[in-house]
């Protein structure tokens, strides 16, 4: 059975027309004097979900996280937790904790302190304290650094101890900023599989937010793409890849081909489409686009395949055209050919096997050719 | 942004914008700016109008030495009467003798040359110390600021023992030759350049050292690469940008300076007239305080222009979060 | 700026400090003069520290001005804290641009100003002038130096952490008195110290608001300059100097201390 990308996951809530979701933004806005951080955004987000805010900087992720934290209140619309309105309710009143991008741990205090200052407001007795403080560092594996303050620590330990501080207190909601951010390459890898177990162990809904694609694409159940205050697309990270539902999602993630083109003919089985380019694309993923619709025809470069001669299967979408460019990554080379008309299309291909027969150079004549299922219209 | 709009959602109110315990957020909040801002009021803004208030009235032989300028124990027409006996004749006595008027312009000139050498001297220091290994300083910082920390009196008096006639740097001087006869220092205004520069000294460093220590040394690399030569790229790059420490030490030494008492009364003679002097002398010696008040008034006029700027250098530095 | 020091640098930084430090060297010398003149060294005696301590009314003088000192000193930090608090938290409230103005302008203003105008004040009250006039005109001079260092720390410090500290669920007054002022707190130990200082050093101020029984010890030194000098005086300003100069030393090295130990620390955690 096909699937979309090539994850199955069983947890999808948001399929499910049963699920309440456990956070609600009901048509929010943020104006900051003039600017407008969030316009008019509506969101859902079921419990359990370890769910990412996706965006480039001022699209508005980081305010609808101190938003849903309590750090501001929106200009107009409703934030829900639950089924309540958090209107009116001050951060140190919410049940949701968040961990900051810069880790904001308390310089004046142990670790132990640290993780403890959340308990101790709670009015949790002493003897209780002591248990979850055990239990944390232990989680986090930061045991015999209790004693230390802040700055005796390096800097993926103090994310650590901010991440213990943050989950201490058993919220239900966790909300991380950036919480990659600081670190270096191979503590991110780490780092993001340590915490999709722990929000799996816990069994918290987690909202990340982060400008890194690969964060989000790897740790996420679903993304919401974010641009100018406003939701572009909300999907799981498969979906948001494979079936980008406008142009502003297919080029914000990965890589991408835009075949702009009018549809000629539309029928069940898919579409055809007069590329501007000069290529004929015949699609079977043509979505409701209809005849005479102006469209974009969008292909990831791993799916275009590159030859010196033209593909056997009369099926697949072809064109000829030169090498313009090759980039060479070493387990991948993607090559950057020029059409007749001048459109430049990116092809990746995967070095699978240490020797190649068909060699190809710049400046040589090449093929790409890519199959009807490979892309997807976009009429956004 | 984050912060400015926290306090702006805060400053409506003076609270966040959530409801019932911000009430009591609100009421720390009002606290925390009506209590200095009251105390300030009343002890710092109100004695100025009670200044410009006594400036007005008469001197009495009387306790305390002048005569009310609101005398209501008349009622109202007393009260009118008295405010008709008001008169600004304490000021057009200020303009009558020249001694108040030498006075003003002495203080701003002998107060404008001496920021002008404090700045000479102070600033090869503050280079010096901007451009001095990091570890060592603090240890510099420390230095200029320890002499701070000590009384200004006593350092003001310690120049007396040295400029004397029979002082130490005559003694110096003769011993080694260099005069036969001893230089007449004391109670010149010589002797009041070199006591301001000297007790004024860390209040031009430091802001000086501040602002250069700042400065990315890379620019003059890059201007020397490009053919600039070390004077020239001083006077092109490393003092413009320092601009802002040089305006704040000046304002700091400049304005206070035109007030000064201690120094020219301890180091100047009959000679050198400065209205901080003048000032003195007129209330503890003449027991004549409105005429005092009134030449308080104008000193304060005449040093609300740069009193205006230093706010304005204060805010502006400020707002770039030094 | 980067270190390479010239010939020049090193020269103008010890002249400049020579310049600095001579006169105080000098005065030090001089109060174990075995002669009465200031001026002319005439052997090594300690007898005028005996005098000093026998004398009743520098005496009398230099606990009066310990008092005042502590009093405004404390005073005035709590208020400048205030003060601080204020102009970097609330960027908007009525009046702003007269508080800002109120606080920065004692930083500048001549000293005669400001001591004529809180005498008159306090005439006007009808305050007897006295120990109390003199603090509160010093806590008034010197709540603004202890704002402006306030301030500045506050300007550079991590609003996040007050907002982790509500996120945890601390209310905003927790918050301040838990995060906000424990790491503040080097910065008001230093306004309190400079406030401490200023008032110690006062003569203009306290010659206009202090009375009689009040006298403060500057302004005791001012009358005995006047009179003429005697190394009494070289002694009594030797020995405020030993003060100062040890407690400042003495902080500077606590300071250093614990800087070497942060360092350390931060470069263990970074090894591992």
């Amino acid at each position: 059975m096909q699937s979309l990308g090539s994850i199955r996951r069983d947890f999808a809530p948001w399929n499910d027309p049963a699920a309440k979701p456990y956070i609600v933004f009901d048509q929010v806005t943020k104006k900051f004097g003039d600017f407008t951080a969030v316009n008019n955004l509506s969101l859902s987000i079921y419990e359990r979900e370890f769910f990412a805010l996706l965006g480039a900087s001022g699209c508005g992720k980081s305010t609808l996280l101190r938003m849903l934290a309590g750090f501001e209140e929106p200009t107009s619309g409703r934030i829900l937790l639950d089924g309540q309105d958090l209107r009116g309710i001050p951060p140190y009143r919410r049940p949701v904790n968040m961990m900051f991008q810069s880790y904001a741990l308390f310089p004046h205090m142990t670790v132990e302190a640290n993780i403890a200052f959340g308990l101790k407001q709670e009015g949790m007795e002493a003897s209780k304290i002591a248990e979850r403080v055990a239990e944390m560092l232990k989680l986090v594996k930061l045991e015999q650094f209790a004693k230390r303050k802040p700055h005796q620590l390096s800097g993926g330990q103090r994310q650590r101890v901010a991440l213990a501080r943050s989950v201490a207190k058993r919220p239900k909601v966790l909300l991380l900023d950036e919480p990659l951010g600081a670190l270096d390459k191979k503590l991110r890898e780490e780092t993001q599989f340590e915490l999709m177990d722990l929000q799996q162990k816990l069994g918290l809904t987690f909202v990340v937010v982060t400008h890194d694609q690969e964060e989000a694409m790897t740790m996420a159940d679903r993304i919401a793409i974010l641009d100018k205050g406003e939701v572009m697309q909300v999907a799981t990270p498969a979906e948001v890849y494979e079936a980008p539902g406008s142009r502003f999602v297919a080029n914000f993630v990965g890589n991408v081909n835009m075949f702009e083109g009018t549809v000629t003919a539309r029928d069940a089985a898919g579409a055809s489409i007069d590329s501007d380019s000069g290529i004929s694309i015949r699609t079977e993923n043509a979505g409701d686009a209809q005849s005479g619709a102006k469209v974009a025809y969008a292909v990831r470069p791993e799916k275009i395949k590159v030859s010196s001669r033209p593909p056997m299967d009369t099926a697949s979408n072809a064109a000829e055209g030169e090498i313009y460019d090759i980039a060479y990554f070493g387990d991948m080379t993607v090559y950057y050919v020029k059409l007749g008309n001048g459109l430049v299309v990116k092809a990746a291909s995967l070095n699978s096997a240490r020797l190649t027969d068909d060699p190809l150079t710049w400046n040589d004549r090449a093929w790409i050719s890519f199959k009807p299922d490979s892309g997807v219209v976009l009429t956004r | 942004m984050s912060n400015a709009a926290l306090s702006q959602t805060e400053s409506s109110t003076g609270a966040d914008t959530g409801l019932g315990t911000s009430l009591l957020r609100a009421v720390a909040g009002r606290l925390v700016i009506a209590v200095p801002y009251l105390w300030l009021l009343l002890f710092f803004l109100i004695p100025f109008v009670i200044v410009f208030k006594i400036s007005l009235s008469q001197t009495a032989i009387a306790m305390p030495p002048y005569v009310p300028v609101f005398d209501l124990s008349e009622g109202m027409s007393g009260l009118f009467a008295s405010l008709r006996e008001l008169s600004f004749e304490n000021y057009l006595w200020l303009t009558e003798d020249a001694l108040y008027f030498n006075a003003y312009v002495s203080s701003l000139m002998i107060a404008g040359a001496s920021t002008f050498l404090t700045l000479l001297v102070g600033y090869p220091i503050a280079y010096g110390m901007a451009r001095a290994p990091a570890t060592l300083r603090p240890v510099l910082l420390m230095l200029v600021i320890l002499p701070f920390w000590t009384s200004f009196l006593i350092r003001v008096y310690a120049w007396i023992g040295i400029l004397k006639p029979e002082g130490l740097l005559n003694q110096f001087l003769l011993a080694i030759g260099v005069i036969d006869q001893p230089l007449i220092i004391m109670n010149t205004h010589t002797a009041i350049f070199i006591g301001i520069v000297y007790s004024y000294l860390p209040f031009m460093v430091l802001p000086l050292y501040s602002a250069l220590e700042k400065m990315d040394y890379s620019l003059i690399e890059a201007a020397q690469d490009l053919g600039c030569p070390p004077t020239s790229a001083f006077w092109k790059i490393t003092f413009p940008l320092s601009l802002p420490g040089v305006v704040a030490g000046c304002l700091l030494v400049f304005i206070p300076a035109v007030g000064e008492f201690v120094i020219p009364d301890l180091l100047g003679g009959s000679q050198t007239l400065m209205i901080g002097k003048t000032l003195w002398n007129e209330f503890f010696a003449n027991r004549d305080w409105p005429v005092s008040s009134a030449v308080a008034v104008i000193l304060l006029l005449l040093l609300v222009v740069p009193i205006v700027l230093f706010q304005n250098a204060q805010a502006r530095a400020q707002e770039q979060g030094r | 700026m980067n270190a390479s020091l010239s010939r020049f640098n090193i020269v103008s930084i010890v002249l400049g400090f020579a310049f600095l430090y001579l006169p105080i060297v000098l005065l030090v010398v001089f109060s174990f003069n075995e002669s009465k003149l200031v001026t002319v060294w005439g052997g090594f005696s300690t007898k005028w520290y005996v005098a000093m301590f026998q004398n009743q009314g520098l005496m009398d003088a230099a606990w009066v001005t310990a008092r005042v000192a502590f009093i405004s000193a404390t005073v005035a930090t709590v208020l400048g804290t205030m003060a601080a608090l204020a102009l970097t938290r609330y960027t908007r409230f009525r009046g702003r641009i007269l508080f800002s103005g109120m606080v920065f302008a004692p930083l500048v203003m001549p000293e005669v100003i400001t001591g004529l105008s809180l005498l008159l004040l306090f005439v006007s009250m009808g305050l007897d002038r006295g120990f109390l006039t003199v603090t509160l005109a010093h806590i008034t001079f010197t709540m603004c130096f202890v704002a402006v260092v306030v301030q500045s720390r506050l300007v550079t410090f991590d609003r996040s952490l007050e907002e982790a500290a509500m996120d945890l669920g601390a209310t905003p007054v927790k918050t301040f008195f838990q995060v906000t002022l424990p790491v503040i707190l080097p910065a008001i130990v230093s306004g309190w110290m400079l406030a401490f200082t200023l008032s110690l050093d006062d003569l203009v101020i306290a010659s206009f608001t202090s009375g009689p029984g009040a006298t403060t010890l500057p302004m005791k030194i001012y009358s005995q300059v006047r009179l003429g000098v005697t190394p009494e005086i070289n002694a009594v300003c030797t020995l405020l100097i030993a003060v100062v100069t040890v407690g400042v030393i003495a902080a500077a090295i606590v300071n250093k201390r614990r800087e070497v130990q942060r360092q350390r620390d931060e470069q263990a955690a970074q090894r591992g």
